[in-house]
């Protein structure tokens, strides 16, 4: 049977030339980077040729990236260990109302430790109005944190005017951008950023590793106490093979730039057919969207009904849908851009990436009009 | 998802049984709420107290589907009394078992079968023996 793989915002296959790089550093290379011997040298130099990889993607100095285990750490490190830095200064934290669960369960920790937060709405299309970061500053705002690319309906906020208004205020200002690295151009000065999350898995690198920019002269608490690791803000013995894979991961993103926007190309003409099937809508904004972002929503049906029939015929996609989470709660984000928890239960989220062409978008489309069909047949809600 | 759905209840949401509303139904059974992400609608045909026919409709998950398709085996051919004896945990061991968390958001279909029962009995004004 076909396999269509449309779910690269959960996760990409590892490049093969990405597992290569990083397989001498499991059983040749293994020394710990603390050591002084020259194994232990080798795989520093690996390490800190990773960061410049990983820096350059994204116009930092290398000085300015700390790896971490994951996106969610990142966004967990900049977060608490910026709170907990400014404790003096203030206690309210800005974000938004459509953050990725590592944002918002951290800010929701916050809260129950003392600190006060403000969760900014955000339009039908999923914008945030930096009109309303402005206003929501505080004299005791001490960090803000909206996240570059939504990661189910792809909207792309106005990061560079929220970090205009951050500086001004001069209040730091994170940004998660796990799902817009290596698909748009980013570049923290222009994003005017103090603090940028990334992930190596969504980016055809190794799960188990990410990355936190944190400009030069911005401060933070560290969240994991040790050996004094990454500049004694995240103390653990470095994982080595991950950390190499990441720097070659980013340096392919960084010359496919160019081709992954290509991707929009495809992605609007799987948007245009979908929405030729009946009472069917795009969630999410037109245009200020991820490149390889579709997400729909088909009334009447529930989205993990769709998502087990796509399986069945090989296509891999998600949902925002209750009956596909373990909190049995619709999504958060489907749920602020204003959509009734009937509609959010029947999106489709379709991520493409890098290996998917327009036969895979063909092969979906030959499917998809009648598992909607079929589901709507056996719907009470359809008329 | 998938991850914990037997092979039964795949087969039953891949192919269920019994889909479709009864048009002249002796009784209807509507459960659920499309909020929580689950509408359930059970149709039956009574003939000498016995469910002749039943029939589904469902809004919902794979569990929501293969429990509406498994009640209407299970509930064919017997006694409105039987019927009425038919409870949710019958429905998910016919299935093999359903996920821990689908227990209970999902499983309706027995609810929805006494529904219907019930519909029927107040239309008619029968009790049952």
């Amino acid at each position: 049977m076909k396999q269509v793989y449309m779910d690269h915002s959960a996760t990409t296959a590892t490049d093969p030339a990405v597992t290569e790089a990083m397989l001498p550093y499991f059983s040749e290379k293994y020394g710990n980077p603390s050591s002084l011997y020259t194994i232990g040298r080798q795989a520093r130099r690996a390490i800190e040729e990773s960061r410049q990889k990983v820096a350059d993607l994204i116009g930092a100095k290398k000085e300015e990236i700390i790896f971490t285990g994951s996106g969610t750490e990142s966004d967990n490190l900049a977060i608490k260990g910026s709170a907990l830095r400014n404790r003096t200064k203030g206690d309210h934290i800005i974000t938004s109302s459509i953050e990725h669960h590592a944002v918002l369960h951290t800010c929701k920790y916050l809260e129950k430790n003392g600190f006060k937060v403000t969760y900014l709405p955000v339009s039908k299309e999923g914008l945030i109005d930096p009109v309303d970061v402005a206003k929501a500053i505080t004299a005791q705002t001490i960090l803000i944190s909206i996240m570059h690319a939504n990661n189910e309906i792809g909207t792309i906020q106005p990061i560079a005017e929220i970090g205009k208004i951050a500086k001004e205020k001069n209040i730091a200002f994170h940004t998660d951008a796990v799902q817009t690295t290596g698909k748009i151009p980013i570049n923290v000065d222009d994003l005017a950023v103090s603090m940028l999350s990334i992930s190596a898995h969504k980016i055809y690198g190794p799960k188990g590793v990410g990355a936190l920019y944190i400009r030069k002269g911005t401060v933070i608490e560290p969240q994991l106490h040790g050996g004094g690791h990454e500049r004694n803000i995240r103390s653990s013995t470095e994982n080595v093979p991950g950390i190499v894979g990441f720097g070659k991961a980013c340096e392919l993103a960084k010359e496919r730039l160019p081709q992954e926007s290509n991707l929009a190309a495809l992605r609007d003409s799987l948007i245009k057919r979908v929405l030729e099937i009946k009472d069917s809508y795009l969630n999410g904004h037109p245009i200020k969207r991820l490149p390889n972002n579709a997400n729909f929503r088909f009334s009447y049906i529930e989205g993990e009904s769709m998502i087990l029939n796509l399986d069945m015929k090989g296509v891999a996609a998600s949902t925002g849908s209750a009956c596909s989470s373990t909190s049995l709660e619709p999504s958060h984000v489907l749920i602020a851009i204003g959509l009734r928890p009937e509609e959010a239960h029947g999106s489709l989220r379709l991520t493409l990436g890098r290996e998917n062409t327009q036969e895979d978008i063909d092969y979906v489309l030959s499917l998809l009009p009648e598992i909607v069909n079929k589901l709507r047949m056996m719907s009470p809600l359809a008329r | 998802m998938t991850d914990g759905y037997s092979e039964k209840v795949m087969d039953h949401f891949a192919n269920p049984r019994n889909v479709g509303e009864i048009k002249d139904a002796d009784g209807i059974g509507k459960v659920g709420n499309p909020v929580c992400g689950d509408v359930m609608w059970i149709y039956i045909k009574v003939k000498d107290n016995i469910l002749e026919d039943v029939k589904f409709k469902t809004f919902g998950c794979g569990a929501a589907i293969a429990t509406s398709s498994m009640i209407t085996e299970l509930a064919k051919g017997k006694t409105l009394e039987e019927g009425l004896k038919i409870s949710r945990a019958n429905v998910a061991e016919a299935l093999d078992g359903l996920p821990q968390v689908k227990l209970h958001c999902s499983n309706l279909a027995a609810d929805g079968l006494h529904a219907a029962i019930k519909d029927y009995l107040e239309k008619t004004g029968k009790k049952l023996s």
